[in-house]
């Protein structure tokens, strides 16, 4: 069991009720409500963006409003999206500082109040956090900048580094891949772009810091890491925004690629308040002998849809997803994993837990793809749900397609149940009712947790803990 | 203020049927007192009932815990308040630690702000282990999970060591034991009874009442309390079986 000292509790601690809070708008930059080629005009101008960059928006914008909707097997609460009523972008013309004093009193406030300053200095190596659509900060320990890492967000990356980025930005998830992330390729703003040079091993966590401050609003925030030959990055994002009475979208597209021999670990703990539509792409592309790991914690939203993915490009390149979903009353987490073997003696692992309270919804979907051409490929595959209720619920869908006989796959499945009588039993023993279900779902995700780095299995009991807690009368 | 577990004329059913029939009985603190009586009688329905189990509905009578009203607090609560129910078939908690999972109880019985001290409780924990001749391997293994009947209910009688109830209801703690497991259970209760505390023996054998002396014993039939007496009710109740008492009741 990971244990912490009250100091590092303290640090990670983020609550549901924590990020409960909003300061007054007051934007000097806004792109008014709705989509159209003005718009996307607009954020390329605040920008001052190359002209491909242009392109690129306008082009994305038209696949953007060509695709239909994919409610032919999502949810049809997609349809309650009204693209015409949101913004696409919000900010108060700040560049991100490299220093919190600096930092608009509000927004210093904002992330002060979630913690993140404090656990910059205790246990990170660089953070980046963002206010709606930019970057209100951005820094990196002097000592990698120096290594030759680069940390900064998608704007300075473009315009900054373009040797470096703009080969495989769009590369590992085309703008047509879904609709979502066309609409993402014609708006993005703010978001991480990170490389590390070759052999560099960046030793603490990078991470980023995703806050909406504003109502009837859309976060689209772009991330690519590039993590060149035997180098290795862990990097780690939180999520939270304010309960509004209306939708809030939030869509991200988020690159990955390792080159030979790297390894990268994407770890996301995410927070959001129970009316924000979060419709995320996330695709890593591993070279020969590399290893993308996600680890994907979906906690609160309305809905959720994400199936993190590895193409293993090269040979003996693994690629692995644990998955960690909780869907409380009234929300549906529609997530899983996709791995596309795409190279000799390739490996994947996809660990996928969901936990449905009350009327909570849980999908998995997966999508194993290995071609017949290749050998010595394996997959393992398990998904694991557990209903607090009996009006909860759960799917699974999954797709493996495996051809030839040279590979070697796994999949196991398994839903259970908290039964009345397992709380009564922890009742007898003093527990009160949301102390008991907050025993029975981290003893359910238990396993998993133990794998991660301790600060963020800390972060994630906590709120799983402040749910579970919340979740009876 | 009354130092007792008092129950009177407890009625309960259970899906419309009637269960408790009218059951009185009182346990004075630093008694043992053990229930004897056929399957179905309602033994264990006694004990769930007074442990707030949701399925049972009370529909007359009262229990009072020393001078708490205990149907009317909730099932952890009454758990807080020092009423322990081991259970018959205790149920399994999948990933859960057994360590994790007292410590949580004993957390739950702290103000708000204090902390289990953690080395204490292991300290603890560990000593009360080896009294009843388990394994430390024990601490790490899911509550209950793949446990054989006679480890589950050595770690019921573990949990009530740890948690120091003043009133305990054990019910069959001996069916599944082995002889000397049996031994250790009842020397582990025995070392717990105190003037200030005490005990409920639910048993179809008279076997465990020659480790942990009763000083009464009860039969209950039918929903009620049909007979009671001294050590030796057991004695006979074990060579005659029930029918003379149920005989007995009968109207002439
Ligand atoms: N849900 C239920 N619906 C109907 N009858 C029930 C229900 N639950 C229990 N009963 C009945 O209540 C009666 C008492 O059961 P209880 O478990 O209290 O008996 P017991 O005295 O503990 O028996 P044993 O010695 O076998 O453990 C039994 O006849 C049982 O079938
Ligand atoms: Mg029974």
């Amino acid at each position: 069991m990971a244990t912490a000292d009250s100091a590092t509790l303290e640090a990670v601690h983020i609550d549901r009720d924590e990020g409960n809070f909003s300061y007054p708008e007051d934007y000097t930059h806004d792109a008014g409500y709705g989509l159209n080629e003005g718009t996307v005009d607009y954020i390329s101008n605040i920008k001052g963006e190359a002209d491909w960059i242009r392109e690129f928006r306008q082009k994305a914008l038209k696949v953007f409003f060509s695709k239909p909707m994919p409610t032919h097997w999502a949810s049809k609460d997609l349809e309650n999206i009204i693209f015409d009523d949101i913004r696409y972008y919000l900010a108060k013309g700040q560049t991100p500082t490299r220093s919190w004093d600096e930092v608009p009193d509000d927004v210093k406030e904002t992330f002060e109040r979630l913690g993140i300053p404090e656990k910059e200095r205790k246990f990170l190596a660089g953070v980046e956090a963002q206010f709606d659509s930019e970057a209100a900060y951005s820094n990196v320990k002097e000592s990698l900048t120096k290594e030759g890492v680069i940390f900064v967000n998608s704007t300075e990356g473009l315009r900054e580094h373009p040797e470096i980025f703009r080969k495989w930005f769009g590369k590992v998830i085309p703008t047509g891949d879904n609709k979502f992330s066309a609409l993402n390729s014609a708006v993005f703003s703010g978001g991480s772009f990170i490389y590390v040079p070759p052999g560099v091993k960046v030793k603490h966590p990078l991470q980023a810091y995703f806050r909406i401050n504003a109502e009837n609003f859309g976060q689209f925030e772009r991330t690519l890491i590039i993590v060149d030959e035997g180098a290795e990055v862990t990097y780690m994002e939180g999520c939270t925004a304010p309960k509004f009475e209306t939708a809030t979208l939030h869509s991200a597209v988020v690159e990955l690629v390792a080159m030979k021999d790297a390894k990268i670990q994407y770890i996301t703990v995410q927070n959001w308040s129970n009316n924000v539509y979060n419709l995320v792409t996330k695709r890593g592309l591993a070279h020969e002998n590399a290893e993308i790991r996600w680890i994907d914690c979906n906690i609160g939203s309305r809905l959720t849809m994400k199936y993190p993915g590895v193409i293993m490009k090269g040979r003996k390149a693994r690629g692995e997803v644990i998955s960690i979903a909780l869907s409380n009353h009234g929300q549906h987490q529609d997530t899983g994993a996709k791995m596309i073997h795409a190279a000799d003696e390739t490996t994947s692992n996809i660990v996928a837990k969901s936990i449905s309270v009350g009327t909570g919804k849980s999908t998995y979907r997966g999508l194993v793809h290995i071609p017949r051409h290749l050998k010595g490929c394996k997959n393992n595959t398990e998904c694991d749900a557990l209903l607090i209720n009996k009006d909860s619920n759960t799917d699974t869908y999954p797709a493996i397609t495996v051809r030839g006989n040279q590979h070697s796959t796994q999949h196991e499945a398994s839903v259970s149940q908290v039964s009345e009588d397992q709380i009564f039993y922890m009742k007898q023993r003093g527990l009160s009712e949301g102390e008991a279900m907050s025993l029975s779902v981290n003893g359910f995700v238990n396993d998993l947790v133990r794998e991660f780095p301790m600060e963020y299995s800390v972060e994630l009991k906590r709120l799983i803990d402040m749910e579970m807690e919340g979740s009876v009368g | 203020m009354s130092q007792s577990l008092k129950i009177d004329n407890l009625h309960a059913t259970v899906d419309g049927n009637e269960i408790l029939k009218g059951l009185t009985l009182e346990i004075p603190k630093g008694q043992v007192h053990a229930i004897m009586g056929p399957n179905g009688s309602g033994k264990s329905t006694l004990a769930k009932v007074m442990a707030g189990h949701e399925d049972y509905v009370v529909t007359d009578g009262t229990v009072l815990l020393d001078d708490i009203n205990l149907l009317e607090l909730e099932i952890d609560e009454r758990s807080r308040a020092g009423f322990f129910l081991a259970f018959q078939y205790p149920h399994e908690i999948p990933g859960v630690s057994n360590a994790n999972f007292l410590r949580a109880a004993r957390q739950a019985r702290l103000p708000k702000g204090e902390e289990v001290d953690a080395v204490a409780f292991y300290k603890e924990m560990y000593l009360k282990m080896d009294e009843l001749g388990m394994d430390r391997k024990f601490t790490g293994r899911s509550v209950n999970e793949g446990f054989s009947g006679g480890e589950k209910k050595r770690n019921e009688i573990l949990q009530m060591m740890m948690l120091e109830p003043t009133y305990a209801v054990l019910d069959e703690t001996d069916s599944g034991l082995d002889i000397d497991a049996l031994r250790i259970v009842a020397a582990g209760v025995n070392a717990m009874r105190s003037p200030e505390r005490g005990f409920l023996v639910i048993t179809h054998y008279q076997r465990l009442l020659d480790y942990i002396v009763p000083d009464v014993v009860h039969v209950l039939h039918d929903g009620r309390i049909v007979k009671s007496g001294g050590k030796e009710l057991a004695l006979e109740l074990e060579e005659k079986g029930y029918d003379w008492i149920t005989e007995e009741l009968l109207p002439a």
